[in-house]
């Protein structure tokens, strides 16, 4: 039995169906050690723990509960909800930390719905007042930043994926096996899995530090293959605005938008977009902005640090050629 | 088969939308309100399962200010056969928790075989209410689906995951949240529209739940500061005479961008 420090923020951390941490995991330790001391819980199917319990160690970890148990795989979020109530009790944490991915916001939905604990979802960020700690959250597209609090009880909250900095230092592995008593709430049942294949070496839309966006101005499916090489060249993401995505030139999963993911990269490049409030609420968080579009009128350019009224069809090609010829 | 759809009132994104920076709440007057999308999508999702299979009936459940019941009518008016909105003043403001609470309860007091709700709004974006209200009924959540399949008592679907897509089913009762890779919803046509007018519009407040919104036993989550970010502004625009391509370069090298 460990005695858990009074200041223990738990940390449930997301696990890839190939047994590892998921990318937020860095960013969910990090954000904990900076209001307290992360005790990280991992809930893994036999035998997947130990690696993962290791890497949550050198990530900041002071602690990890496995719980590892067969049916993990197979019924969907209670297994995570079960886990993370009995962490909860063991540890009585301060705050509980999870990520604001699909599977990681419905774990702490059910959670915090069966004890009845205050929830904040899609925070950027944590601090602690004199009270507890507080989320605080980034919201319409960036236009407000919102502070929130519980009003009794540790908070849980959902933390927005690629948002936190601050990485927490690497900590000696201390593991412990987490007994979880099944509530028996009746799941839905996991079957097969498709696990979504990347096709190239480019970064992740979220998270990225850079982006690359094209519009309904790049005409057609084909020509979309200008943002691919200009995002190459830069080592960016791709992605793509609502209209791009209807007109079928690239799938959903790189909308950026109100509709889509919310990105706040060092360089935002938006080609042929127009820069409706559905696409601007997505991406004007962006350090950097910039605009190519032959519609001066066209609302992007009224954020965009650097705007080029012209035809992307010409622009684009020298701006790679530039670029090129600056890298040989 | 009863299927319950969630739908809410939200800002349109196509507009401004504006935070009223005395109360932290959302500013109705500030911009446009409409159905959200994703929900009239999940409203689709039930009207298209009723158009095969009639002996289905499908009621749209709202938890909204009373000024929202003409968004919530256009939900008989696309095909609902019922509608029940849940207002109470004492719901201004009203966090995730309590949400969840007040809209379990209507669904108990409803009754539902399939509850089927969008996977997130465009103002909250939360994603969580499904998971949650789920829990409270105690019945599986099959969340964030790319297609739903409803077979009898049973239901199927493909969900949209993190890292890709996994097969999910439960048996019913069940509650479910759809992704826009479903079908965009039918437009009312003027029969729905006029049909609407006679169909029931119910309206409840939270001691016709027995829910108190000041209830201590539940913590809740509060807004305790909020402030408005400045504006971005515009920085430099330049008409492209031929060497646009290169000066962008320049300036993302000059920025260390590139």
């Amino acid at each position: 039995m460990t005695d858990y420090s009074a200041d223990s923020i738990l940390v449930l951390l997301d696990v890839t169906p190939s047994g590892a941490l998921a990318k937020s995991a860095a960013g969910l330790l990090g954000a904990a050690a900076g209001v307290g001391t992360p005790v990280a819980v991992i809930v893994a199917a036999p035998g997947e723990g130990e690696q993962a319990a290791t890497d949550a160690a050198a990530l900041g970890a002071s602690h990890v509960l496995v719980a590892e148990h067969a049916a993990a795989g197979s019924g969907l979020t209670v297994p995570g909800a079960d886990a993370l109530a009995a962490a909860a009790e063991l540890v009585r944490p301060d705050a509980i930390l999870v990520s604001n991915s699909i599977e990681g916001r419905e774990i702490a939905a059910r959670f915090a719905a069966r004890s009845r604990s205050g929830l904040a979802v899609d925070a950027v960020g944590v601090s602690r007042d004199a009270e507890g700690v507080v989320a605080h959250h980034s919201v319409y597209g960036g236009a407000y930043n919102v502070d929130s609090a519980v009003t009794w009880g540790a908070p849980v909250i959902t933390v927005r994926e690629g948002s936190i900095d601050a990485r927490a230092e690497a900590q000696p592995v201390s593991v412990e096996r987490l007994d979880v008593a099944a509530s028996g709430r009746k799941a839905a049942v996991i079957g097969a899995f498709e696990e979504e294949v990347v096709a190239s070496s480019r970064p992740e839309l979220r998270g990225a530090a850079k982006v690359v966006s094209g519009g309904r101005g790049l005409g057609s499916e084909d020509k979309f293959a200008l943002v691919d090489q200009l995002a190459d060249v830069l080592g960016a993401a791709v992605g793509a605005s609502r209209a791009a995505v209807d007109a079928g030139y690239i799938p959903q999963s790189h909308q950026v938008g109100q509709t889509g993911v919310s990105v706040s990269p060092q360089l935002y490049i938006a080609l042929g977009i127009s820069g409706a409030i559905q696409h601007r609420a997505g991406m004007q968080t962006a350090k950097t902005i910039v605009a190519i579009n032959k519609d001066a009128d066209a609302p992007i350019f009224e954020i965009a640090d650097f705007g080029i009224v012209g035809d992307l069809f010409t622009v684009v090609p020298q701006l790679i050629a530039a670029l090129e010829a600056r890298k040989a | 088969m009863k299927i319950v759809v969630l739908v809410k009132e939200v800002p349109d994104t196509y507009g401004d939308r504006k935070l009223d920076l005395q109360t932290g709440l959302a500013d109705r007057a500030a911009s446009e309100t409409v159905l959200d999308e994703i929900g009239e999508r999940a409203l689709e999702v039930a009207l298209s399962y009723a158009d095969s299979h009639p002996d289905t009936e499908v009621v749209v459940l709202s938890m909204s200010p009373g000024s929202a019941a003409a968004t919530v009518r256009k939900g008989l008016a696309m095909g609902a056969a019922g509608a029940v909105q849940v207002a109470d003043e004492a719901l201004l403001g009203a966090d995730l928790g309590l949400t969840a609470e007040v809209l379990a309860a209507a669904l108990q007091r409803i009754g539902f075989d399939l509850v089927i709700a969008g996977n997130q709004s465009t103002d909250g974006s939360g994603g969580v209410l499904p998971a949650m209200i789920a829990e409270l009924l105690d019945v599986p959540n099959a969340t964030s689906l790319n297609s739903v399949e409803i077979d009898g008592a049973e239901l199927r679907g493909e969900r949209a995951t993190d890292h890709g897509t996994m097969q999910v089913s439960a048996s019913l009762p069940a509650v479910i949240s759809i992704t826009e890779a479903l079908p965009d919803a039918r437009f009312p046509n003027f029969k729905g529209i006029m049909a609407a007018k006679k169909k029931p519009f119910e309206t409840l407040t939270l001691a016709d739940l027995g829910v108190d919104a000041e209830s201590t036993e539940a913590s809740r989550s509060i807004v305790i500061s909020l402030g408005e970010k400045p504006p971005r502004s515009a920085g430099t625009k330049i008409v492209d005479e031929g060497d646009a391509g290169e000066r962008l370069a320049e300036y993302l090298v000059q920025n260390r961008l590139a």
